[in-house]
């Protein structure tokens, strides 16, 4: 049994691929989700051809709301590659920090959503209001799901999943870079979300 | 990425600072020409470009793909040829 970690190569690069299994893994999900959001960008581009008239984005939206959530997503990117960078430098404590201040930064990106839909509701616009808002709706609520899911993740990290440090520090290196680059493909969708739905 | 001395991730740090600071100056960048009111064509592709730098800054510094293994980059071209096929089907049809 003792080759199981060696078939496994989670801690380690497989010989032929030159990348750990997990990496590869997250990888392959992240392509998977390229095509789930492609979809939704693909149906945003027919609906939007498709109408003579169609509100542009800064009229209807609140746009300084989204920048401030933009600069808080890219934030957010900047201390979960620290959080990673911590951990290659062997220190847990700069990763803790780090990774709580990612963890809060995405709290804070769904605290502003929040008002960014209740100000919405307040005006009785929702997603059957018309094909703007069924779109705008469906994107940033889907956006914003991924976003829940990196943060229990991370936090199931910062919490509960440190412990592996101690056994394998290696391996939950890996983690962590499986994890941010989940947390960077959210902040990426984003980054092509805001200019698409607010400012055009 | 786990075999880097310590001197590389630090210089890998102040990378990502400077990513970091390129990020926000196009987020105020793009925000900014928003309010210039371009004719639509214009304003899409600027916006889309700003994107696309923006875009291709996270991937190649804070996911690692410039420095990213071949198989990799084979997933994400396979990806990305499906996704630009999706994009553009539409264009192909009338509604």
């Amino acid at each position: 049994m003792s080759d199981t970690a060696a078939i496994r190569y989670i801690s380690h690069p497989h010989p032929v691929t030159g990348v750990t299994n997990s990496k590869l893994g997250v990888w392959c999900f992240l392509a998977s989700e390229v095509m789930l959001f492609g979809g939704l960008f693909s149906a945003y581009i027919m609906l939007r051809t498709g109408v003579p008239d169609w509100p542009r984005g800064h009229e209807v939206l609140n746009v300084p709301l989204a920048t401030l959530n933009t600069m808080i997503l890219i934030t957010s990117s900047v201390t979960m590659v620290m959080a990673w960078a911590s951990l290659e430098l062997k220190s847990l404590s700069k990763f803790r920090l780090h990774m709580a201040l990612t963890v809060l930064l995405g709290l804070a990106f769904l605290v502003v959503k929040a008002f960014e839909y209740g100000h919405k509701f307040e005006h009785h616009h929702f997603p059957a209001t018309s094909n703007f808002y069924a779109t705008y709706f469906t994107l940033t609520g889907l956006h914003g799901l991924h976003v829940v899911g990196g943060i229990v993740v991370n936090t199931y990290f910062l919490l509960f999943g440190i412990k592996m440090w101690d056994k394998d520090p290696e391996q939950f290196t890996g983690r962590i870079e499986a994890s941010g680059l989940y947390w960077h493909f959210v902040d990426l969708v984003w980054i092509f979300l805001f200019p698409v739905l607010y400012l055009l | 990425m786990s075999s880097h001395s310590p001197e590389a991730v630090k210089k890998e740090v102040r990378v990502y600072i400077a990513v970091f600071g390129a990020l926000a100056i196009l987020t105020v960048l793009t925000v900014g020409v928003s309010y210039l009111k371009l004719p639509l064509a214009l304003a899409i592709a600027v916006a889309l470009f700003i994107a696309a730098v923006k875009g291709s800054l996270v991937a190649a510094f804070f996911m690692h793909l410039s420095t990213e293994k071949k198989i990799v980059w084979s997933i994400l071209l396979l990806a990305a040829f499906f996704f630009i096929f999706l994009l553009l089907y539409p264009s192909w049809h009338s509604f």
